[in-house]
């Protein structure tokens, strides 16, 4: 398997690309600057916030209950997952229960993590993505690479090519306008016939058992208010302990994705309409681990606004895919290594700790330290390379060592004047597209002894 | 793979309860917030987010607003009584698919937030959940008292309020999805309209 | 006041000219400043990269060497961060923590501690300044382009007391160049790419000379430089404020 360094480096093949995608990206990251920076109070939404969900992790048992026993109360079916494969298990069997073998689904990260759509498929069931950047990468087969954005890598001409062969529109066209408009009239005919909607959850509140769902394009509701049942996943740490409290959150939220002050709808959702089935899954999938992981449990604040990929450098220039994980970009990458340390071991690593996400994140997740710390554990548990560790093991003997580091360092210094294709050759990776730094002829402390001496 | 629900429930909520941290408090924040001026940047921010915003004097402007404004003979539905021709009252026991074929849905909002153009619409005055979205375009009526600052102001209104369902809508439906190009009409509504209607008594 | 001057050890061995500079600077305003000699690196190489704890002895050396010193100056943001956040020895762990209370980056210093109201310098250049992340954002040095808060910058406050030297503005004021440590080589890639973009707005907007407070960026984008074949040149903050 190509790691984030291997997967970057083809992106990269494509320069004129990456810097497609890098200014697409930084564009959104100057909206989102504009929009914060009407509102004085931004840092102290941003504090009020990030405290919301530390008292509501550190309740989080207690909220739970009271969210199930209210959402019952509604008349809402309240389900309980432990990982993935249960979760898909259970909208299955609701399914099954209701003779319905074809679903409109609306945009829900959690599904794309349990990989719901290929499990459903395999048992024979269609599913139809309807946020028109989630239909536009299922058309592809590929997986969303960004949570907020799914096709922000995909170009207009690409997706006119795709249309052409799914939705029969004319060959080489490539306006949004017009693109978006065929997506329209097929997927209204799919939100007609389907009998069965899943959607995810923005927010859950534990006081009243009601979900909020925030989209632009009005799918969620067009599934989910013309469907006999009505499916909706969320996270556990979706909760907010009241529903004033989505006041604090619904001002964060798209300001940070988008730029925009409020997403155009933010839909309520208490009850199930009369005569419809509406079924609440509550997803774990490693929560409750992370949860117990004390440098690395705030990162269960995340509200999925996307600001951190937005402004991550390595992001912009790497691409969504190249993290191989639901969530991409920083905050993907202190997520994914709770659910398999081995397999995205490269992810933490696959940043400069620049910082910039902790500071874009609506509710304060210092996700740059907590890369930091990643890095500390996947080495201790062993998930770096021999290599690595060798090299780190002779750098910290040397640097414990005064008289042999300033030794090495003039031996060194020498040999790169003396013997420059030592170090300028293919091996090097910093010489493939950088000059080495010049030796000095003399170290500093070479100059202060020697000035030292010369004073006296 | 037999699934066990109460199994499930009780290990997630007891691995819950062993990791959480210790329980914090927090303090909410008060942040006072101008309330001059109100529809003048109620509109302002619906039109930054595509929506129109109109001002009219008496209800009975409505009708010829619309007459104006949209396509003649489409069908049109209301939930406000006093629009008698664009009654739509009768729908609210009708199967939602048979508003597919809506052009117009008018509708009274409740709550109109100046920060962010949105409209807050209970159940009770959508006629059917599906309408404000299934219908081609949308007309939101608000009265003067409807205007609040921000959201916190808002969810001080709608307080605990026990609507089965409820939304807040900011401008018409629409995308970016592709290449970032704002598309209005993306499921819902091509076009959204606000319309104050001054001597409302609501 | 004696300051103890830690020059990082990459800085030692292939800019020993912004050491010297850093040196002159402060004697210049009347510091007092000793050069340990058994000193070497502040172990961010090892910590970043996740070996964290294979920098114990490194910690005990560097304690060992600075402890003694009313303030430790640093021509380095990344390396003095480093060492504020997580400098710790289990021989003298006081040592360590006053050594984290008193540790500056020579801005931060020279601004906070002597606060420098002029200087006797003169660069008649153009200069972009590249805000390096960890002195941004870790230290603070200036506003972060994220926040809304009050704009502020202690390298532009310093630099704006320099004759003739005229500042360039970006169209990124504060994005990362893509050094970060051994980032630089095992994610070769993305690290050149971020490297060329930064240096283009520098270039694009007209600076003869890039500076900042951290020589590992100013490294990582002279190499791009000079394999572009670029007229334009790195040159740390503290040679310029020591211009003259």
């Amino acid at each position: 398997m190509k790691d984030h360094s291997e997967l970057s480096a083809i992106f990269n093949a494509d320069e004129q690309r990456v810097n497609w995608h890098d200014e697409t990206l930084w564009w959104i990251r100057q909206k989102r600057d504009k929009a914060v920076k009407t509102l004085p109070e931004w840092e102290l939404l941003r504090e009020n916030a990030s405290q919301i969900k530390q008292h509501t992790l550190s309740n989080l048992s207690a909220y739970l209950e009271q969210f199930e026993a209210k959402a019952l109360a509604n008349g809402v079916k309240v389900h309980w997952a432990a990982n993935a494969a249960e979760h898909n298990e259970i909208v299955l069997s609701i399914l099954k229960r209701n003779g319905i073998n074809r679903m409109v689904k609306s945009k829900s990260m959690l599904t794309e993590e349990c990989h719901l759509n290929t499990f459903l498929e395999n048992n024979g069931i269609e599913v139809i993505d309807s946020d028109l950047g989630e239909r536009i990468v299922q058309l592809a087969k590929e997986p969303p690479s960004h949570i907020v954005l799914p096709c922000i890598h995909k170009k207009k001409e690409e997706i006119g090519e795709l249309f052409h062969e799914h939705l029969g529109t004319p060959v080489g066209e490539a306006d949004p306008q017009v693109l978006t408009e065929a997506a329209r009239q097929d997927l209204r005919n799919v939100f007609l016939t389907r009998r069965a909607a899943l959607t995810g959850v923005n927010f859950a509140v534990a006081e009243t058992g009601e979900m909020v769902i925030c989209t632009n394009e009005g799918n969620a509701d067009m599934g989910a208010h013309l469907a006999d049942v009505h499916i909706a996943s969320m996270g556990i740490e979706k909760l907010v302990p009241q529903r004033r409290h989505l006041g604090v959150f619904l001002r964060l939220l798209a300001r940070s994705a988008t730029g925009q002050p409020i997403t155009t709808y933010s839909s309520h959702l208490r009850t199930p309409r009369s005569g419809q089935q509406m079924h609440i899954i509550l997803v774990d999938n490693g929560r409750s681990q992370q949860l117990g992981r004390e440098s690395f449990r705030n990162s269960l604040k995340c509200i999925r606004c996307g600001a951190c990929m937005n402004t991550c450098p390595v992001y912009r220039k790497s691409g969504g895919h190249s993290y191989q994980y639901t969530i991409s970009g920083p905050i993907g990458s202190i997520l994914a290594p709770n659910l398999d340390m081995k397999k995205h071991a490269d992810l933490p690593f696959a940043s400069t700790l620049c910082g910039s996400c902790t500071n874009v994140c609506p509710v304060k997740i210092d996700i740059h330290n907590q890369l930091y710390q990643w890095r500390q554990e996947l080495v201790s548990a062993g998930y770096v390379d021999a290599k690595k560790k060798w090299g780190m093991k002779a750098m910290s003997f040397l640097f414990a060592h005064p008289s042999l580091f300033s030794w090495a360092g003039k031996v060194g210094r020498r040999l790169m004047t003396a013997a420059p294709y030592l170090f300028n050759n293919k091996l090097n990776p910093w010489y493939n597209q950088r000059e080495m730094p010049s030796a000095a002829k003399q170290s500093f402390r070479e100059w202060y002894k020697q000035r030292a001496k010369n004073e006296s | 793979m037999k699934v066990n629900m109460v199994t499930s429930r009780e290990r997630i909520l007891k691995a819950v309860k062993a990791n959480q941290p210790n329980f914090v408090s927090f303090a909410d924040i008060n942040i006072p917030q101008s309330t001059e001026d109100l529809p003048n940047k109620f509109a302002l921010a619906l039109r930054n987010v595509g929506g129109n915003f109109v001002e009219l004097d008496h209800l009975q402007e409505v009708e010829n607003y619309i007459n104006e404004n949209f396509k003649q003979g489409g069908r049109v539905l209301s939930s406000i009584p006093e629009l008698l021709k664009f009654n739509g009252l009768d729908v609210i026991d009708t199967d939602p698919h048979s508003l597919a074929n809506v052009e117009l849905a008018v509708l009274r909002a409740d709550i109109a937030v100046a920060e962010n153009g949105a409209c807050w619409l209970p159940e009770v005055n959508t006629l059917q959940r599906v309408l404000p979205f299934i219908a081609q375009h949308l007309i939101l009526l608000v009265s003067i008292k409807a205007f609040v600052p921000t959201m916190h102001q808002a969810y001080e209104i709608i307080g605990r309020d026990a609507y089965g369902y409820g939304v807040f809508i900011a401008g018409p439906s629409k995308t970016a999805d592709i290449e970032q190009s704002l598309v209005l009409g993306a499921h819902g509504p091509r076009s959204m309209t606000v319309c104050l209607v001054n001597e409302w008594a609501t | 006041m004696t300051v103890g001057l830690f020059v990082p050890c990459y800085v030692d061995q292939f800019y020993p000219k912004a050491a010297i500079a850093t040196l002159e600077l402060l004697e210049k305003l009347g510091v007092k400043v000793c050069f340990p000699e058994r000193q070497t690196c502040c172990g961010q190489p090892m910590a970043n990269s996740g070996f964290a704890h294979l920098t114990q002895a490194c910690d005990e050396l560097f304690t060992k060497s600075f402890a003694d010193f009313d303030y430790i100056v640093c021509p380095s943001g990344s390396c003095a961060l480093h060492l504020k956040d997580h400098l710790h020895s289990s021989k003298h762990p006081e040592k360590a923590k006053q050594i984290q209370l008193k540790i500056y980056e020579l801005v931060e210093f020279l601004v906070d501690v002597l606060k420098v109201q002029d200087l006797e310098a003169r660069f008649p250049y153009k200069v972009g300044l590249h805000q390096s992340c960890h002195g941004l954002r870790g230290l603070k040095l200036a506003q972060m382009s994220e926040l809304v808060a009050p704009a502020f910058s202690k390298p532009l406050q310093l630099l704006s007391m320099v004759e003739e030297l005229e500042m360039v503005t970006l169209s990124r004021k504060d994005e990362c160049c893509g050094f970060g440590g051994t980032f630089c080589v095992a994610e070769e890639a993305v690290s050149v790419k971020m490297g060329k973009d930064r240096v283009a707005d520098h270039i694009a907007n007209g600076a003869t000379y890039i500076t900042g407070v951290d020589l590992s960026c100013l490294m990582h984008m002279e190499g791009i430089l000079k394999r572009q074949g670029s007229e334009v040149q790195i040159i740390h903050i503290a040679e310029i404020l020591n211009a003259s």
